[in-house]
């Protein structure tokens, strides 16, 4: 009795302490920022010591230039980080700036989730193209660097087979690259060629609908973003998959793994078809020998993706200028260079380009600043692209798996129709 | 009664058998964690050359602790760990008395709707969390809390960035009340009416009586709260914005860059599996003879 009267009492006066404190609201500005003139940042970059590193001496430089606002940064690891701004978006508590996946850019656009992002135009245009992220022709989103892709080969390897080596103005067409791959086979190596096809998710998209677009198909309709069909299922789409198809059923790729670069320094795959990325590792282990070499033409000429990681102000940013100022100062040559550098990424003026170690006309990986001019495509500016991203890779999968062509683009198409159907066609 | 020599030695030779194939199969299930700590002493390079052969389960090549280095040069793996420990041991502990106070009410005390509420609680347990996680954050967005601020008690709303979002949706647990109503519903009714009878109140029969009872049950739960909790990742990527904040397995997500570390994700799996073991150790033979006993009358 003695013990129930005393939590009793416990309460009343923890609820009295409340009531007699005048318990107030906190305060803060309500903004996606926090306190006055504070503007939070979120990265995908956690994990990553090198680009961290140079967020922070941005972000240390940009504070104190001025005094009227300050970035609070934070980051997340990039495997959760749709997740956190999915559940941020929710909970109307989104960050004023945000980096983003260049292709997911135009969904948070038409979400709401992102305002116009407001840079000088001097800024945008100085900018390589597939590094600006434009949704019906406003631009949303900027970014310091580009990927590229490209086939890794060892000179010693090529010239060994009597394989011409291709370049930017003159590479391996179709039926020249099928003869390669069919000699390498048959002089010794079990799988010629690593695709990549172990990876999973946006990789499926990145790698494999520039040689579906080389071939004459895409994604979906650009024209109209309105529909897949004949874009998706069309005769030039069929060519391609039944390539595709045939380039595993024939043993010249598999998908095994593992994933990244190590079969190609391994020397278990004489071709390698990977990223910038991998660039790095892959000069270590090979050296002089290594080859970066364009992607096949497959008749329309040779297509790689474009669009990386690229920034954007989100809709309810209270802070929008001081988010643009802050933006126009982090895009400053130096800084473009420091990440190409630390990140080994195409940086995206052509000024930082020529300050790189790596991309300056002497850098060993100047080809693919090459590669990226000439042949990047951005994939589609439409809300509807990670259906059509899923949707892609899950058909190309069942296709590298022995289903049947024809019929399983139908079915992608239907289902990416379906979804652009539902939403309204996205406003388009 | 004596046994024959014969039957003796075919006993023996059918013990070795049964030896045998336990060996094989204690072997077998050891593989994955041996795979996982050889790994973590080799580079990149090796780990991916060495896989598909004998040699990925033996610390040979290029041996090192420079993995483990990396680990605490890439993530503050310290902090994550004690981020989930304070996590994991709430969750546990909450869980354990509310979810069997739960369980006994509805095992011992006779009330109208009881068993309505059995079955919508059991009825929880068919809805997958990733269904409900979105709406869950915008709920856990909107619930009041109290803070601190400038020396003075004030309001604010939203959870989200905290200790207590990680913690207090994931306390009550549908399966566990319903185990421990399982449990409790063996113990003879008659204990409780002797202990009525003596003057008890039904507080008194569930700490005294139905809880000294129920090691193993309470033993099993705390087994199957504890692996949910210590491997949350889900939510916490959702809801957990500060890194101060973050449990051990978004960090899993800091190594899969453009270029995956494998050599530090072994080295970092290695150290956050260490506790989950020795939790299991720890409970073994009690959550073994749970499972068994929940078998033989459940």
């Amino acid at each position: 009795m003695k013990r129930k009267s005393l939590s009793i009492l416990a309460v009343a006066g923890f609820s009295a302490a409340l009531a007699l404190s005048g318990c107030a609201r906190a305060s803060h500005d309500g903004s996606s920022s926090g306190g006055p003139g504070e503007i939070t940042m979120w990265t995908h970059s956690a994990g990553n010591p090198g680009e961290l590193a140079v967020y922070q001496q941005i972000i240390a430089d940009f504070n104190a230039s001025q005094s009227q606002y300050k970035i609070v940064q934070q980051n997340f690891p990039q495997g959760s980080y749709n997740e956190a701004i999915t559940a941020a978006a929710a909970a109307r508590k989104l960050p004023c700036l945000l980096d983003m996946d260049g292709p997911v850019m135009p969904n948070w656009a038409w979400a709401g989730h992102l305002q116009p992002l407001g840079l000088p135009d001097d800024l945008i245009s100085s900018l390589l193209p597939t590094t600006v992220g434009r949704y019906k022709d406003t631009v949303y989103s900027a970014g310091y660097w580009e990927a590229a892709l490209s086939i890794f080969a060892r000179k010693s390897v090529l010239d060994r087979n009597s394989i011409r080596i291709p370049t930017a103005d003159k590479p391996w067409t179709l039926d020249e690259f099928d003869v390669a791959v069919t000699r390498l086979k048959a002089n010794g190596y079990t799988t010629p060629l690593d695709l990549g096809a172990a990876d999973k998710g946006e990789w499926w998209s990145y790698a494999y609908s520039p040689m579906l677009q080389s071939t004459g198909g895409d994604l979906i309709d650009r024209g109209t973003m309105k529909t897949a069909d004949g874009a998706l299922n069309g005769p030039d789409a069929v060519k391609f998959f039944t390539w595709f198809q045939q380039a595993f059923k024939n043993g010249w790729a598999d998908n095994a793994g593992p994933v990244g670069n190590q079969r190609f320094i391994d020397d278990k795959v004489a071709l390698s078809y990977t990223g910038v990325w991998n660039a790095k590792d892959a000069l270590a282990g090979v050296g002089d020998d290594l080859l970066i070499l364009p992607p096949v033409d497959f008749g329309k000429g040779p297509k790689i993706g474009g669009g990386s990681w690229q920034w954007g102000i989100s809709a309810g940013c209270k802070n929008a200028d001081g988010a643009r100022a802050y933006l126009t100062f982090s895009f400053q040559d130096k800084y473009l260079t420091a990440f190409a550098d630390s990140q080994v990424v195409i940086p995206s003026t052509t000024a930082a380009a020529k300050a790189s170690k790596y991309f300056s006309d002497n850098g060993a990986l100047h080809q693919f600043a090459v590669l990226s001019q000439k042949f990047a495509l951005a994939r589609p500016a439409t809300p509807g692209y990670p259906v059509i991203s899923s949707t892609f890779e899950k058909a190309a999968k069942d296709i590298m798996s022995g289903a049947e062509v024809k019929s399983t683009l139908d079915t992608a198409v239907r289902a990416i129709d379906t979804d652009i159907s539902s939403q309204n066609g996205y406003g388009f | 009664m004596t046994v024959h020599p014969v039957e003796r030695v075919l006993r023996r030779r059918q013990r070795l058998w049964i030896y045998l194939a336990m060996a094989g199969l204690a072997v077998f299930f050891l593989f994955p964690l041996v795979f996982m700590f050889v790994s973590s002493l080799k580079p990149d390079g090796q780990i991916l050359s060495d896989v598909g052969g004998w040699r990925a389960f033996l610390p040979l090549g290029d041996i090192s602790f420079r993995n483990y280095s990396g680990v605490f040069d890439r993530v503050p793996v310290g902090r994550f760990l004690l981020n989930s420990l304070f996590v994991t041991t709430v969750i546990v502990g909450a869980g354990l008395v509310i979810n069997s106070m739960a369980g006994f009410a509805i095992s011992r005390l006779r009330w109208t709707g009881r068993g309505v509420v059995l079955s919508i609680i059991i009825a929880t347990l068919i809805v997958p969390f990733e269904t409900i996680a979105v709406p869950m954050v915008y709920w856990v967005s909107q619930l009041p809390t109290l803070l601190l601020q400038n020396g003075q008690l004030v309001y604010d709303f939203g959870w989200l960035d905290s200790y207590e979002v990680q913690i207090v949706p994931f306390i009550a647990n549908g399966f566990s009340v319903f185990l421990f109503a399982q449990y409790f519903s063996t113990i003879p009714t008659a204990i409780d009416e002797a202990a009525r009878i003596d003057g008890a109140g039904w507080f008194t029969i569930y700490r005294k009586i139905a809880v000294p009872l129920s090691g193993p049950a309470f033993a099993t739960v705390a087994i199957l709260t504890f692996l949910p909790a210590w491997n949350q990742y889900l939510w916490p990527s959702m809801v957990v914005q500060d890194e101060n904040l973050r449990p051990v397995m978004v960090g899993m997500q800091y190594f899969f860059q453009d270029n995956t570390a494998w050599g530090e994700i072994m080295a970092y799996t290695s150290m956050i599996t260490l506790p989950v073991l020795v939790v299991f150790l720890a409970f073994q033979r009690a959550f073994v003879s749970s499972v068994a006993a929940s078998g033989v009358k459940g």
